[in-house]
């Protein structure tokens, strides 16, 4: 049950998506981001749409293991759409008692849960393509210029390894402690609000020790190794741009292009040019 | 208590790039009131084995009765199940949580639906069971007891649920010498008390050797041998080959007998060692 959650796991594999340089993809996908709050109509949604569709099945991932991943925002995307629909004022459709929909209030529900979508399947298909630690790699580096002001972006990216890297440990141990008080006629699933939240201190309670303990183990392996942070660290695996990182960066160029243009409205500017 | 699993398949994270066979086409029979040791090396599929016969994991394929009922059956109660068997995991004392021993040892009973006074009396049992004084734990924090006393209170809390099968996941693993014989010697008692049925899992062959009637081995997923211990660890290389060993008075006859003196090949424990070494040594040269 704990196994399926995706959400921020690497999909091993060997396409050119899954070797392309950690920071084209981290900057690629901050466009992606960035393009999503731009587009303002249909089309630019279908842009979108298409060049994510490229992406994934260019990086063999199936498309049901990305889908899977979406499964726990679900209800957060439910929500968004039904505050979107209800609250926005504008010219009403349907009146049920005091609740109203408007032909805008919809507009914004469907544009908000389709950005949100595109947000989560766009953002988890960077962590599904990219191992942890090349991707915090790639955070450092892209950090780095902000030493000088004395942003300490080595332990930032380090904060952001051991986070990616203790998801997996912490899932198996909850479904370790899972299983063992179910073994004891423990019920995760049925009661109320009230009572299922009771219900989850014999597992959080165990959780929270077998993190310390693990955040313990680790600090004390990583001193006995002498670690020390980031001052005159260098790497085994420089990390250095190919031809197939040119090709990605030139993809963006025109992707950005075209969302902006078409936020620009300027193709129905285009005919009163040619006049 | 009768266990009968047939044709037993699992496969973890199914349809996943990183999919495993975790069992397959396990079959056998454990009778009531039997001591069963399972052994195998490490990811031989024990843990995925026994959390199948209380419910935990749900089989791909093949049945698993519990006194006739197939427990892999959608209709069946899960509560009822793990009521009649009780699971120990490998290092159970990581799953304590309640503020005193008592209250987390009453834990189990009190999700069965019994009455605090049912509750009480049983959790009193449960620790004298496990050899703790009473009065002396029951209304400590669990979290300042030893390592040993620790995972005493955790079996303790599945032993207060009194199950007909207790299955016990490596209950030494990690102990000292003294509380890995306490805690045998309490599994024993136990069984000797109840007559319950036990599955002990173990990477300890002189355990396994001294306690079982029975005994599995698994090797990546199979059920490899079954029979009792003086028909598996007769096939010293066979289980060698596996990444397992023999109980020790076992290796040291083998040894022996490679220097020529003319033990008997099916010693287990040292009492049976004890008793060769007399008839050899008190034969007339």
């Amino acid at each position: 049950m704990i196994r399926d959650i995706t959400l921020g796991q690497y999909y091993p594999g060997s396409s050119w998506i899954h070797k392309l340089d950690a920071r084209i993809k981290i900057i690629w996908t901050f466009v992606y981001i960035v393009s999503l709050f731009l587009i303002k109509d249909f089309w630019g949604f279908v842009t979108v749409l298409i060049t994510l569709t490229l992406f994934i099945s260019n990086s063999k991932v199936p498309l049901n293991f990305i889908l899977k991943g979406l499964k726990p925002i679900f209800l957060i995307i439910i929500f968004t759409f039904v505050i979107n629909m209800f609250m926005t004022k504008g010219t009403p459709i349907i009146e049920i008692g005091f609740l109203t929909i408007t032909k805008e209030g919809l507009r914004n529900a469907f544009f908000m849960g389709t950005r949100l979508t595109l947000l989560i399947i766009g953002s988890s298909l960077l962590t599904l393509v990219t191992k942890p630690v090349t991707l915090t790699d790639g955070i450092e580096k892209l950090l780095s210029p902000g030493q000088k002001i004395g942003l300490p972006s080595h332990e930032l990216a380090m904060m952001m390894t051991i986070a990616l890297r203790f998801i997996p440990t912490l899932l198996e141990e909850t479904d370790k402690i899972m299983k063992a008080q179910m073994a004891r006629g423990a019920d995760f699933e049925s009661g109320n609000i009230m009572k299922r939240a009771k219900s989850l201190i014999p597992l959080l309670v165990p959780l929270f020790i077998s993190a310390f303990r693990i955040a313990q183990d680790l600090a004390m392996a990583m001193e006995s190794r002498c670690y020390r942070g980031g001052g005159h660290r260098t790497r085994m695996h420089g990390m250095r741009l190919e031809k197939r990182d040119g090709a990605a960066i030139f993809l963006m160029v025109l992707y950005l292009v075209i969302i902006i243009t078409q936020a620009q409205g300027i193709f129905t500017l285009l005919p009163g040019i040619i006049h | 208590m009768q266990i009968q699993v047939k044709n037993l398949n699992y496969i973890y994270s199914e349809g996943m790039p990183y999919e495993s066979i975790a069992l397959t086409d396990i079959s056998f029979e454990i009778k009531k009131g039997e001591f069963v040791g399972i052994i195998g090396h490490t990811g031989s599929g024990k843990s995925t084995l026994i959390q199948h016969l209380n419910g935990l994991l749900k089989p791909k394929s093949g049945s698993i009765l519990i006194d006739g009922t197939d427990i892999a059956e959608k209709n069946v109660k899960m509560h009822d199940i793990r009521r009649k068997i009780g699971l120990v995991f490998q290092y159970p004392e990581y799953q304590l949580f309640e503020e005193t021993v008592h209250k987390d040892v009453a834990f189990g009973p009190l999700n069965l639906g019994l009455t605090q006074e049912e509750a009480d009396e049983r959790v009193k049992k449960a620790i004298i069971m496990v050899g703790l004084n009473y009065e002396e734990i029951a209304e400590r924090s669990p979290f300042e007891l030893s390592g040993g006393q620790k995972r005493r209170v955790a079996i303790a809390g599945v032993i207060a649920m009194e199950p007909e099968i207790l299955i016990l996941d490596e209950p030494t693993a990690g102990l000292d010498p003294k509380a890995h014989q306490d805690i045998l010697r309490m599994v024993e008692k136990i069984h000797s008390l109840t007559s319950n049925t036990i599955i002990l899992v173990s990477h300890n062959m002189g355990d396994i050797s001294k306690l079982s009637d029975k005994v599995l081995v698994l090797d990546r997923g199979r059920l490899v041998l079954d029979g009792t211990p003086a028909d598996v660890f007769c096939q010293a290389d066979y289980l060698e080959s596996l990444g397992l060993g023999l109980p020790p008075s076992a290796y040291l006859m083998r040894e022996l007998k490679k220097r020529g003196v003319p033990v008997s090949d099916n010693i287990l424990n040292i009492e049976g060692a004890e008793e060769e070494l007399y008839r050899i040594l008190s034969k007339p040269i």
